[in-house]
């Protein structure tokens, strides 16, 4: 069924009867030409493009839980792409051009808003830095503009400028920059991907990977025993546990990253401001609810739920920044585990099990790289090449000291 | 969560810094292979379950501890001075 205004209008004159489900719920074949292990954003978007893409329908997800109930849900919806390396630079660019065209291309309303991000900076220092990385992502065909403080006070009069520890010096404003609404862009693939014959299997987790003579052949499950020779990797927090089943010991190291909404209130915050120096960002959704977080709690855990004192920091850090949050409700907080890796960029390659590839590794900033993440993976599982945006994202980048460490703050995995 | 310090005693989460997996006790000695040192600071186990893992008493002796506890229920069953442990010594 495909979705437009007028029939928004018609169902709705005739009682919103006509909706039919967004796709299927297929039992799993025996057989298939490849398996998507994890159904978040990005094993969905690589289904979505293996079919779009590389014409492979024969295909299925496997999803331990239901479509959407991973980090894809749990995410703050921060979209972007100004980022500073070469290997990055070209992957989130690439990633914001498909979110620019992913509506029309999905037949679906992601609410994607480029309603501009501005990340603020306090100090000679850091300016510095943001004039650097704004030329990096101008290089890259992206935009950028440095703002003083005037510059940010025409846009965020609200805050609190004169702050005594992080007095506000400018901002970096990415005027492409914004959010989506999460589940939407879960769904918007689920329905893609089920239209071209791809089949999404819920509450199926894996539980073995099935290596014959180095090569994959299969794997477990709890819903049966499924065949196929080429098997993707794709599970975010989990990305230890699947890997161990095909003996390998991934660098990564899962933590926790907590997210809180308010009541619903009117317009109040027109764009994504980042608080680095406080360890705040913010946003407002299209519902109202100011939607914000921090850093980590900092220690390895995969409690889906954080603890106090980084409730109380990132409560801190927002009333430092913009004093007139503090009337608003809070009306949930929550927590998604995080695949940390020890340069804070990700990993999208093959492993040393032939068919057998692995997307992991997208630390809190996986969100953005949906789009990109699947065009990358199923162009990889597709052809056995790396795309060309996606060639730095390698496995073994750790062994031989080719890191792609954004914020240089070395290989502890919690610091990124 | 809290965290009972052999010296310190029972003391808030906060006055501890995490550095992460006991990996880091296993120090690769000089002039050891390159993967000897991608194990030691990059690979790890990440278990869903009992870990044991490196923090520093910060705010109280300045001590280091191997912590061990569950990554899932975030419940702690031992905390050891390093300078005192009995397991995970490096070989
Ligand atoms: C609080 C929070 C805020 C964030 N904010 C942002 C942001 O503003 N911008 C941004 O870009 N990113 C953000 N992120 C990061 C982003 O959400 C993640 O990097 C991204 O969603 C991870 O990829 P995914 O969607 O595929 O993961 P998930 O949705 O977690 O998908 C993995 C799936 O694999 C399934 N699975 C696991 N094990 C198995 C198994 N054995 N068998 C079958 N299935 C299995 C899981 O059930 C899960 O559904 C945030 C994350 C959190 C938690
Ligand atoms: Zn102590």
């Amino acid at each position: 069924m495909r979705y437009s205004g007028l029939k928004v209008i018609t169902e709705g004159l005739f009682g919103n009867k006509g909706w039919t489900p967004a796709w299927r719920d297929p039992a799993p074949k025996a057989e298939y030409d490849a398996i998507i292990i994890g159904g978040g954003g990005h094993g969905l978007a690589t289904a979505f493009y293996l079919a779009k893409n590389h014409g492979l329908t024969n295909i299925a997800v496997l999803e331990k839980s239901h479509i959407g109930s991973g980090n894809i849900g749990r995410n703050t919806t921060i979209v972007r792409a100004n980022y500073f390396l070469p290997g990055n630079s070209e992957f989130y660019s690439h990633s914001l051009k498909l979110w620019e065209q992913m509506e029309s291309e999905l037949n679906y309303n992601v609410m994607h808003s480029q309603r501009g991000l501005i990340n603020l900076f306090h100090s000679d220092g850091q300016r510095d830095a943001f004039v650097r990385r704004g030329n990096a992502m101008i290089n890259q065909g992206d935009d950028a503009i440095l703002l003083d403080r005037e510059g940010v006070r025409e846009h965020l009069p609200y805050l609190d400028f004169e702050q005594t520890r992080f007095p506000i010096y400018g901002g970096l404003l990415h005027p492409r920059g914004g959010s989506a609404r999460h589940d939407a862009v879960a769904w918007g693939y689920a329905r893609g991907a089920d239209q071209r014959g791809v089949d999404l299997i819920q509450n199926c987790e894996v539980t073995g990977i099935d290596i014959q003579g180095g090569k994959v052949v299969g794997v477990k499950t709890t819903r049966g025993a499924i065949r196929a020779k080429k098997v993707g990797i794709i599970v975010a927090g989990r990305s230890s546990q699947v890997a161990a089943m095909a003996g390998m010991r991934l660098p990564i190291e899962s933590h926790v990253l907590q997210a809180f909404v308010t009541e619903g209130l009117k317009p109040v915050i027109n764009h994504v401001v980042s608080f680095g120096m406080g360890h705040f960002y913010i946003s407002q959704s299209d519902k109202g609810g100011l939607v914000f977080g921090g850093d980590l709690d900092f220690y390895a855990s995969y409690a889906s739920r954080g603890n106090l004192p980084m409730v109380e920091h990132v409560m801190e850090a927002g009333m430092t920044l913009m004093p007139m949050i503090g009337r608003a409700k809070v009306l949930r907080s929550w927590g998604g585990i995080m695949d940390m890796s020890p340069d804070g960029s990700p990993i999208i390659d093959k492993t040393h099990v032939d068919g057998l590839f692995i997307d992991c590794g997208w630390n809190y900033g996986g969100f953005k790289a949906v789009p990109a993440s699947g065009w990358c993976m199923a162009h990889l599982m597709a052809t056995g090449e790396p795309h060309e945006v996606a060639r730095k994202l390698r496995l073994d980048r750790f062994a031989t000291g080719h890191l792609l460490d954004e914020e240089g703050t070395g290989s502890q995995h919690n610091l990124h | 969560m809290r965290l009972t310090c052999p010296l310190c005693g029972d003391r808030d989460r906060r006055e501890f810094y995490y550095y992460g997996a006991e990996d880091y006790l296993h120090r690769p000695v000089e002039g050891a292979p390159l993967a000897d040192w991608d194990n030691y600071l990059h690979l790890r186990d990440n278990p869903a379950g009992v870990v044991r893992d490196l923090w520093y008493h910060e705010a109280g002796c300045a001590q280091w501890l191997v912590v061990t506890r569950s990554t899932v229920t975030h419940e702690v069953s031992g905390v050891e001075l390093v300078a005192e442990r009995t397991v995970g010594r490096a070989k």
